[in-house]
C-alpha cells in the first residue's frame, strides 16, 4: 500500500535545470504516489531523476516500479491508478507506439494517468530529435494532450494537469508534449514552488478514497474491462468520453487562471495563448518549443512596422475550437506550422488539419496556410521563422504564393544541396 | 448528489450496489462499465455447456472439485457431498480431470434423457 507522504520537502527556488529534470520536479511537487519506469531516448533522464529522488528519500512512500516494456509500464500505472493512487511516468516515439493498446486501457477506464512526452521522430528512418508525430498519433486514444513551449512550462503544465484530470467530472488521462532534446536536455531556470502552496493548488489524494468509479479493493471485489455486446451501452460510454472532453475546456481554463492567481505564471486562457494578436493582419498559430522563438520573429517584425501577431496552441485535445475561430476572425491570413505529419490529411499537417476544420461553416475567418516545418528535429531558425512572417505578409498583401508549396501545404526549409 | 458523489457511495458500499443493466439511458451510466460479483452477471452461463460432469458414488468428498471450479458453481452441502450447480457450470470438465478418484464423468448432454 502507499504509505503517508508527510515528508516532501520543497522550498521555493530557481534552479537551472533541463526540460527533463523539471519534469521529474514536477512529479515529485505533484506528489505523485506511484511511477511507472523504463527508459527511451529523449526521456530517459525524467525516469533517473525520479530514481534519484526516490532512492535519496526525496519522495517517502512513493513507490517506483521498474518493468521491461513501455506497455508494461503503462499497464503497471493503469494498475496503480484503479487503486486511486497519483500515477505517472514518461515515454517518447516507439515506446509510445509500443504502448498504444494500454493508453486506450487507460483513457477507457477513465484513469487520470498523467505522462510526460519528450518527443522525438516516429521511425522509421530512426530519429529521436523533436517532432510531435508520436504524440499527435495518440490523438484518437482518448487522451488529453498539450504542448509545452519552455521549461518552466513542463513544471506548470504537469501541475495543473493533474488538477484537470482528477475532477470527477473529468478523469481524462493526459499527455504533456516538449519537444525531445530542444527542452528535455537542455537548461533554463525553472521555478520551483514551496510544497505547501502546490498543495493547497493541488491537495495530495487520500489514501483511503480512490476515484469515484473506480477502487481495487478485496473488500468490495468488482470487475472492470467487461465485454460489453453489441445491444449493450458500450456506444453509449463512447460517448461519454466525448462528452469528458468537451467539459474539460471550461474546467482547463478555471485551472489556469486559478494557476495564475496562486504562482502569477500566465499562460493565455488555458487552451491558447495568443501573442501581440490585437492590430493584426497576419498570424500563426504554433505550438510547442517553436513557439517561444516564434514570440521573438514577432517581436522583430512588429519593431520593423509588420503588423503580425502569434497563437500558441497549447491543447490539442481537447482542440480549443471556439477559441480558434474567434482568433480567425482578428486576421486576414493564418499561417498555421506543424512540427509533425498526418500522412494524406487535407493537409499533411495535424493541427493545420484541425485548424481548417474548426473554421468551416465560420463567416468572415482568415484564410489558413499549412506550413509544416523542423521534422526529425531539423533545426527552425529565428531567420526562418521571421521568413515565414514576411512571406504571410506578402501573400496577403501582394498574392504572391511562396515557393515550396506542395499540395496546397509550405514545407518549409527543405533540403537544397549544391 | 452530484454523479459523483453517487457514484462514490455505490462503489464503497455493498449493500446499495445497483443489479447489473439496471441503467435506462447514458446519463444515469458511470464513467466506465463495472460488474458487481453477483449470481448470474454474465447470464446463465449453463446454456453454454456440452459435457455435463456427474458425481457417482466413488467420491470421497475431499473437495478437490470444489477448490478447483474456476466459475465457483460447486457447493459442500451439509452431509459433505458437492452438488453442481448446472445453471451456470459451462462444462469445462476442469473438476473430473482434477477428481483424485475419477468420480465426476462428463457426460455429453445430447445423451441425458432427463434434458
Amino acid at each position: 500500500m502507499v504509505e503517508s507522504q508527510e515528508d516532501f520537502v520543497q522550498k521555493k527556488e530557481t534552479i537551472i535545470m533541463k526540460g527533463n529534470v523539471a519534469a521529474a520536479y514536477a512529479a515529485k511537487s505533484a506528489r505523485v504516489q506511484v511511477i511507472g519506469a523504463y527508459p527511451i531516448t529523449p526521456q530517459t533522464t525524467v525516469v533517473e531523476k525520479l530514481s534519484e529522488f526516490v532512492d535519496n528519500g526525496d519522495m517517502p512512500g512513493t513507490q517506483y516500479i521498474k518493468v521491461e516494456s513501455e506497455h508494461s509500464v503503462f499497464a503497471a500505472v493503469i494498475g496503480a491508478s484503479k487503486v486511486g493512487t497519483r500515477t505517472f511516468t514518461a515515454t517518447a516515439g516507439q515506446g509510445i507506439f509500443y504502448a498504444h493498446e494500454m493508453i486506450h486501457w487507460a483513457a477507457g477506464s477513465r484513469l487520470p494517468i498523467v505522462v510526460s512526452i519528450a518527443s522525438r521522430g516516429a521511425a522509421p528512418p530512426w530519429n529521436i530529435w523533436a517532432d510531435f508525430t508520436d504524440v499527435i498519433s495518440q490523438r484518437d486514444t482518448g487522451w488529453l494532450s498539450s504542448f509545452c513551449a519552455t521549461h518552466q512550462e513542463i513544471y506548470d503544465e504537469i501541475l495543473m494537469s493533474y488538477k484537470v484530470c482528477e475532477d470527477h467530472d473529468i478523469l481524462l488521462p493526459k499527455f504533456i508534449a516538449y519537444g525531445g532534446f530542444i527542452l528535455s536536455h537542455t537548461s533554463k531556470p525553472v521555478i520551483l514552488e514551496e510544497q505547501h502552496l502546490v498543495d493547497k493548488f493541488l491537495p495530495p489524494l487520500p489514501s483511503e478514497e480512490g476515484w469515484p468509479h473506480i477502487w481495487m479493493d478485496p473488500k468490495r471485489p468488482m470487475m472492470f474491462g467487461n465485454l460489453i455486446m453489441p445491444s449493450g451501452f458500450y456506444y453509449e460510454f463512447r460517448m461519454k468520453l466525448h462528452d469528458a472532453f468537451i467539459r474539460a475546456k471550461e474546467k482547463i481554463k478555471s485551472v489556469a487562471k486559478e494557476f495564475e492567481s496562486t504562482f502569477g505564471r500566465n499562460y493565455g486562457n488555458g487552451l491558447i495563448q495568443e501573442y501581440k494578436m490585437n492590430d493584426v493582419e497576419v498570424g500563426v498559430i504554433i505550438y510547442g518549443d517553436l513557439a517561444l522563438q516564434m514570440e521573438q520573429a514577432v517581436d522583430d517584425l512588429r519593431e520593423e512596422g509588420y503588423k503580425v501577431g502569434m497563437i500558441k496552441l497549447r491543447h490539442f485535445r481537447p482542440f480549443p475550437t471556439e477559441d480558434i475561430v474567434e482568433v480567425a476572425k482578428k486576421v486576414k491570413l493564418l499561417g498555421v506550422i506543424d512540427r509533425a505529419t498526418a500522412f494524406g490529411s487535407q493537409t499533411g499537417g495535424p493541427v493545420s488539419c484541425e485548424v481548417k476544420s474548426a473554421l468551416h461553416n465560420t463567416q468572415g475567418t482568415a484564410n489558413i496556410l499549412p506550413i509544416i516545418n523542423g521534422l526529425g528535429g531539423r533545426e527552425v531558425t529565428l531567420d526562418q521563422q521571421k521568413n515565414q512572417l514576411k512571406m504571410l505578409v506578402k501573400l496577403y498583401e501582394t498574392g504572391e504564393i511562396p515557393k515550396d508549396i506542395i499540395h496546397g501545404t509550405l514545407w518549409d526549409g527543405l533540403l537544397e544541396v549544391e | 448528489m452530484t454523479d459523483s458523489d453517487k457514484w462514490k457511495k455505490i462503489n464503497k458500499s455493498v449493500k446499495e450496489r445497483p443489479k447489473v443493466q439496471e441503467y435506462k439511458n447514458w446519463k444515469e451510466l458511470p464513467p466506465i462499465p463495472i460488474s458487481l460479483p453477483i449470481e448470474g452477471s454474465m447470464g446463465t452461463t449453463g446454456d453454454w455447456r456440452t459435457f455435463r460432469p456427474i458425481i457417482s458414488d466413488g467420491c470421497n468428498q475431499c473437495g478437490m472439485c470444489w477448490m478447483y471450479c474456476p466459475e465457483g458453481v460447486i457447493t459442500r452441502m451439509e452431509d459433505g457431498s458437492f452438488k453442481i450447480d448446472l445453471k451456470y457450470c459451462k462444462g469445462c470438465g476442469i473438476c473430473a480431470k482434477e477428481c483424485p478418484s475419477n468420480s465426476i464423468e462428463m457426460v455429453r448432454e445430447s445423451e441425458i434423457k432427463d434434458g
